[in-house]
């Protein structure tokens, strides 16, 4: 029931009693502030991990090589390891199933021109697999493609950046890029989420590159990607036994960790997971230690206000208030500064999220905000709560023996 | 009028507990201007707020008006403290935040009256008060005789049966306090019934009759000649 009169009445306490009505607005607009702020900034750390692993295929897995770090059958410390396309085939062959993607890879750092456009780029040269392990977009033209490795043909596919360096006024599909003085052909222009350095990139045929650099089936890396099917452990296991018959083909000592390395990314992502899950739930904790606080403060607050006001509830009753209008003055009056509080809490919670979000990013924390489901259900919580936190006052107002109410202390 | 008959009340004090009332039987009729006199600790408060239905009796009978008063709800009190009775108090009991002429009409308010006819008929109240041009001033703006005098119209804004007024002059001068006790007396003049409560003399013998209590019991009942405060004024 909506009655104007009780409106007007609760509208004159609160503007008369401006302190003390701002006090308690400020307590909840408070909370609901740094619940806000605290659940935008935890939605940041996690924005930021997401986009961490937009590079890569989580599911990926690298081996890279080195020097031996201790003597091993025979064998002096210090030797050198170096990959070849026949250990790509061996872990086919042993590993079938369990292998999703599989690539190798050669690193060349090249100076690459078109026309009087020149500058310096990373080189990959990769099989057409990487194009699924690296989350490669192409945006222009094509990949590289199993053609090209058989043929050893003379393409490349460039990032988006060095398009965007080199070809300025045509387009660079078809035309001829020079690299360290061989011409290739660009048959396509590539994106890729993991920024800037990986859209300074070129990629050309692994077998193009073996032919030129060298002319022998070397490889710096090998990358594959397991069989998203396998859980978290039998991908695990998959990695370690992959380590280990790969030390023993290289005849390296099994506790040797410099020789060759397998990184598996399900680790780093369940570490990640781990302490997102574990961060979130300390936030949660705290924005809920937050609501809590706040409403705690409404109960203070009200708890104050009726003790203030025992006087007016007093007269109030000896003039004839019923102790239900008593009740509902109390109570409105606590809901109408907690949700008018709760919404400027909110209004300035978002701003400062908004103001200061970018500068955040330096911290690790990306984009930060609080879904409005979120914010709104964590508004009406405390407006109950207020209406809780100042029933039971309200309640014990409209007790009030008059009589104690209005004794002259 | 009034009617009460046989009236105990103890409170509890601790293990034990006090006697306060220890048989009253007054009986007041429609026009008359009681004081109730006393010591402190003779009762005199507690009878009063037995009378106001701000408190209720442990044994005995009150009837207001040939309604009996007893084992009322909240709310059956408040309705009937709304319709009956008018409290003027010592400390005025003003709310502070509200001006001259919303302290009127808060009895009206809880009347359930339209707002417009609310502050037409403290208006007018406050204009009997002489306080017509104050209607918009804060309680803090006004002196204590001036006070009283809006507890006075607020009092009297419901049209009540009874006025009770518990040392109404408790808190001001001389002056003031014969001011005061003239406009009572016109009110009583009008057909008003009053009921005071005081300790003073001077104020008691400007009522019609009264009541001493000592010890919980009435001492003394008498009607007396009414002096009347105007020539003090």
């Amino acid at each position: 029931m909506f009655d104007i009169d009780v409106w007007r009445e609760i509208f004159q306490s609160v503007n008369k009693n401006r302190t003390r009505s701002l006090l308690s607005g400020f307590t909840v607009a408070f909370a609901i502030l740094l619940f806000v702020l605290l659940f935008g900034i935890a939605k940041g750390l996690e924005n930021t991990f997401a986009e961490a692993f937009a590079d890569d295929a989580t599911n990926s897995i690298f081996i890279r090589t080195g020097e031996t770090s201790t003597a091993y059958k025979g064998l002096q410390a210090g030797r050198k390891i170096q990959l070849k396309n026949e250990d790509q085939d061996y872990i086919v062959d042993e590993y079938g199933n369990k292998v999703e993607y599989i690539t190798s890879r050669i690193y060349k750092s090249v100076n690459a021109s078109f026309q009087n456009e020149q500058n310096n780029y990373q080189l990959r040269a990769v099989n057409p697999d990487h194009q699924y392990l690296e989350r490669t977009k192409v945006i222009h033209g094509r990949y590289i493609n199993e053609a090209d490795i058989q043929n050893e043909t003379k393409v490349v596919v460039i990032g988006r950046l060095v398009d965007e360096d080199l070809f300025l006024k045509t387009t660079p599909i078809g035309k001829y890029i020079n690299l360290n003085g061989i011409q290739y052909k660009v048959v396509g222009v590539f994106e890729d989420d993991g920024g800037d350095n990986e859209e300074r990139m070129i990629y050309m045929p692994l077998s193009t590159a073996q032919r030129i650099y060298g002319n022998n089936d070397y490889v710096d890396q090998i990358n594959l990607s397991y069989n998203p099917e396998l859980d978290f452990d039998s991908a695990l296991d998959f990695s370690l036994d992959l380590e280990e018959n790969l030390k023993k083909k290289f005849l390296i000592s099994p506790v040797d960790q410099r020789a060759i390395r397998v990184r598996n990314l399900a680790t780093e992502a369940q570490q990640v997971n781990q302490m997102t899950t574990g961060l979130g739930i300390i936030i949660i904790v705290i924005g809920f230690g937050t609501l809590i606080a706040g409403i705690v403060g409404i109960s203070n607050i009200m708890i104050f206000i009726v003790k203030e006001r025992t006087k007016e509830i007093g007269v109030r009753k000896a003039l004839g208030a019923a102790p239900k209008s008593i009740v509902s003055l109390i109570l409105l009056e606590a809901i109408l500064i907690t949700t008018i509080a709760g919404y400027i809490g909110l209004l300035v919670g978002m701003g400062v999220l908004e103001l200061i979000g970018p500068s955040l990013e330096t911290y690790f924390i990306k984009d930060p905000a609080v879904s409005t489901n979120l914010v709104i259900s964590a508004t009406i919580t405390l407006i109950i709560a207020g209406g809780i936190a100042g029933y039971i006052p309200a309640k014990n107002a409209s007790r009030i023996k008059p009589i104690v109410a209005l004794r002259d202390d | 009028m009034l009617e009460i008959s046989k009236l105990h009340k103890s409170y509890p004090i601790g293990d034990s507990s006090l006697h306060v009332l220890k048989g009253i039987d007054l009986s007041v009729k429609s026009g008359e201007m009681v004081a109730i006199m006393g010591s402190s600790g003779s009762g005199k408060s507690t009878l009063l707020n037995i009378i106001g239905m701000l408190d209720e009796a442990d044994e005995g009978d009150y009837i207001l008006d040939n309604v009996p008063i007893k084992n009322l709800t909240e709310k059956k009190a408040a309705i009937y403290r709304n319709k009956f009775l008018g409290f003027i108090f010592q400390s005025f009991n003003l709310i502070n935040y509200k001006n001259a002429v919303e302290n009127v009409a808060l009895p009206l308010y809880y009347q359930g009256l339209k707002r417009s006819e609310r502050i037409e008929k403290a208006m007018f109240h406050l204009g009997k008060v002489g306080l017509a041009d104050w209607a918009k001033h804060l309680p803090n703006e006004l002196s204590g005789g001036q006070k009283q005098r809006v507890a006075i119209a607020r009092a009297l804004a419901a049209n009540p049966k009874l006025l009770l007024a518990d040392e109404p002059t408790g808190a001001l001068d001389t002056k003031t306090s014969h001011e005061i006790m003239e406009f009572l007396q016109q009110l009583n003049d009008e057909g008003k019934t009053i009921l005071i409560v005081t300790h003073e003399e001077d104020i008691a013998d400007m009522c019609k009759r009264i009541v001493r209590l000592k010890d919980g019991v009435i001492m003394e009942d008498k009607f007396v000649t009414q002096v009347r405060a105007s020539q003090y004024v």
